[in-house]
């Protein structure tokens, strides 16, 4: 139904349209005033500046490959997380731990392990779906670099990021 | 004014004049036609007469030409354009130019100031030439009847204008 | 005469002298001026909408593979350097269909108003030599002449993209242009009524010794005349100032490249350096008006008790200096002031929604043409009132 929407009765000092004018500028010079004074929030000034402290617990930055406190590298090459991840970013290469090995028992592991960081999309399915508690999504958020090859984390570079980390999973234990 | 200057300046002046009727794109005449104003301002200035420069830029090229072109966007005059030339036109066109000039020569040549040259026209030594006020002075003093006749006259004009374009509305 | 009279005929030096002028006040302070006009306008913006805006261009000495940008100049001051080469390095692109001599003209004209940069004087005098490029008796008709011209840039653009919404924005910055440049012109006439010569060096040199034409403080200016001349010549400045920023296509009356409606106006078609110009002349166009506004209203390169450049006026002790000094500090003090009003045309861009175009003709037609002819009666009252 169409219905008459009345324009609204403008009084002289609406009509004559400087007032308004004036009030606006106050506005906005309120605005540049504080600016000037540094009073107003603005975005954090990002390389000098980094919210790395202040980042939660539960941040999903860039995955990455640990090892145990033995030094064993904990990923089995199981390859779930390769075969869950969305973008298709991890390609595992398995390869037979030899029978002289410290941790012939564990039977498998990575020859070869990559990330591209360009298909990656940091959403932590390959963490969740880890039997072994062998892939974490660390802090680090700002992955660059100047060619593809660059961007393409092996794992070397993964164990580098992720580093030693102790417990939860015994099982491999030489003592037990 | 410099002898070089002057010859640059009314050279260009009637080339782009010529170029005002020569030209088939109206927009492209319209361009020359404000180039040639240019020129004669340009002449202006050679001459000491700075407000008579001004003025004809301000009016002619700066108002009047921008109307026209103005106009000439909004009606997209492609018909010009395709139009043949017209031999006979042009015949006859020349025809009456060559016969004006011909009187033209005719008149001064036999006029008996037309081989004296014109008296030097000095300014004494440092000092300018107020032409703007001598153009005032001289305009509402000597001349008042007319200029007051030219104003009710474009008064007129407006008037008009306006019942004009107010008829056509209805 | 032979063809080496005729050489020796042509003023050599005069030529020289002039070009060497005009190409230092052009390269030297126009463009640079210009430029950083540009970059006020960014940053203010940004402080007028709780942003930072662009604060940190530097040499990018990170190409060269060092770990940060070498930041030579304070707070991103190198940004006009990167967006001028920005704009030279991108490709040059003309579209298909334009109409290519005026498509290549309008950008060329549309650095025109630089040329009436050349009637108004920027300083007193230095060394001698007075400030000012062309000392004519008719500098604020020579002024009107070169921004009644400007209008062609717009409207040739308009119509050589073959397009419909630049040609749109043309017709609408022709009509914008004629209706304000009469209002414009009219609400200047009381300051002329008032000094009686359209010499802008001498307006500047009245309002020196008696008080800016806004400010009658000193000298003649004490008088009653002044003072009942400062009601006409308000309205004169408010009226003036609405024109500029109508005939500068500034916000709020920037109709000819309206982006919510006309994609970019008039420059539509335009990229690169081509564009680039079309820019520098708006803010050109917006430099000049803003001298004028000094000129006119604030008494150019004056400030009160401050000596000129000849070493007249001003306070006794300072004259201990030599002249040049002054001479500099009063060309410092003209730039001062026209900053002051570019800030103030920027802060109203980012405080002002547009006009509708309709309104935008009815107020130049039905309001400030009307206000301005009664303006120059009621100046013209005033004055014949005090003279008696």
């Amino acid at each position: 139904m169409a219905y008459i929407v009345p324009r609204p009765e403008l009084t002289f000092k609406e009509k004559a349209y400087l007032p308004s004018i004036l009030n606006g500028l106050k506005i906005t010079f309120g605005h540049f005033k504080k600016m000037m004074k540094g009073e107003t929030k603005v975005t954090m000034q990002y390389p000098e500046e980094t919210w790395d402290s202040e980042l939660p617990e539960h941040y999903r930055g860039a995955p990455t490959l640990v090892k145990d406190e033995h030094d064993r590298e904990r990923c089995v090459a199981c390859q779930l997380c390769e075969f869950i991840c969305p973008p298709r970013a991890i390609t595992i290469k398995p390869m037979e731990i030899p029978a002289d090995d410290k941790f012939a028992k564990v039977e498998k592991r990575p020859a070869e392990f990559e990330i591209d960081m360009i298909r990656c999309i940091y959403c932590g399915m390959c963490e969740e779906v880890c039997p072994e508690q062998a892939i974490f999504l660390r802090k680090d958020y700002a992955i660059t670099g100047i060619t593809r090859a660059e961007m393409v984390h092996d794992k070397a570079k993964l164990y580098e990021l992720g580093g030693v980390f102790k417990g939860l999973v015994h099982k491999w234990n030489p003592e037990k | 004014m410099n002898p070089i200057l002057f010859y640059l300046f009314s050279i260009l002046m009637l080339g782009f004049g010529i170029a005002v009727v020569a030209n088939r794109n109206p927009v492209a005449s319209a361009m020359s036609l404000v180039v040639s104003f240019f020129c004669l301002a340009a002449l202006y200035v050679g001459l000491d007469a700075y407000f008579l420069a001004s003025i004809q830029v301000v009016v002619y090229a700066g108002a009047v030409m921008v109307l026209f072109l103005f106009i000439i966007m909004l009606l997209d005059l492609k018909a010009e354009q395709r139009r043949k030339f017209n031999k006979l036109a042009i015949g006859g066109g020349a025809l009456v130019a060559l016969a004006f000039a011909a009187q033209l020569v005719g008149v001064l040549g036999s006029h008996p100031r037309g081989d004296k040259p014109f008296p030097e026209l000095k300014l004494p030594v440092g000092e300018s030439l107020n032409d703007l006020q001598h153009v005032g002075e001289t305009l509402f003093s000597l001349h008042t009847l007319p200029f007051q006749v030219i104003g009710v006259l474009i008064l007129v004009a407006t008037i008009g204008v306006i019942v004009i374009s107010k008829r056509e509305l209805k | 005469m032979t063809t080496l009279a005729f050489f020796d005929s042509i003023p050599w030096e005069m030529i020289l002298w002039a070009a060497g002028k005009s190409l230092f006040v052009i390269f030297g302070v126009v463009l640079p001026l210009v430029s950083y006009t540009v970059y006020a306008e960014r940053r203010v913006s940004a402080a007028i909408q709780d942003r930072v805006g662009p604060n940190r261009t530097g040499f990018p000495t990170t190409l060269l593979g060092f770990k940060k940008d070498l930041q030579l100049f304070l707070g991103g001051l190198g940004q006009p350097i990167a967006d001028a080469m920005k704009f030279i390095l991108k490709e040059d692109f003309t579209p298909a269909g334009v109409k290519h001599f005026y498509f290549w003209l309008a950008p060329c004209l549309a650095m025109l108003p630089l040329v009436s940069l050349a009637f108004i004087p920027f300083g007193s005098s230095l060394f001698g030599e007075k400030m000012v490029i062309a000392n004519v008796n008719v500098g604020v008709l020579g002024i009107f002449a070169v921004t009644g011209c400007s209008v062609y840039a717009i409207v040739l653009a308009g119509w050589a993209s073959n397009s419909k919404y630049p040609f749109l924005g043309g017709i609408r910055s022709s009509s914008q242009m004629i209706a304000y440049e009469l209002s414009m012109g009219l609400s200047i006439i009381p300051v002329l009524m008032l000094f009686g010569s359209m010499n802008l060096s001498d307006l500047v040199q009245y309002q020196a010794d008696n008080g800016w034409l806004l400010l009658p403080l000193w000298g003649n200016g004490l008088s009653t005349e002044r003072w009942l001349m400062l009601i006409p010549l308000t309205i004169s400045f408010i009226i003036f100032m609405i024109a500029v920023f109508a005939e500068t296509n500034r916000l709020p009356f920037d109709m000819p490249e309206s982006e919510t409606e006309l994609v970019a106006g008039y420059h539509t078609e335009y990229g690169s350096m081509k564009f680039a110009l079309f820019f520098l002349g708006e803010y050109a166009a917006m430099i000049v008006g803003s001298a004028l506004m000094v000129v006119f209203f604030f008494g150019g390169w004056h400030i009160p008790l401050i000596p000129d450049g000849n070493g007249v006026g001003g306070l006794s002790f300072l004259h201990a200096l030599p002249d040049w000094v002054w001479g500099i500090v009063n060309i410092t003090a003209f730039f001062g002031k026209v900053a002051v009003i570019l800030v103030f045309f920027i802060w109203v861009r980012w405080t002002l929604p547009r006009f509708r175009f309709d309104q935008l003709m009815k107020l130049g037609w039905l309001y400030l043409f009307e206000i301005a002819l009664a303006n120059i009666f009621l100046a013209a009252a005033v004055l014949a009132f005090t003279s008696n």
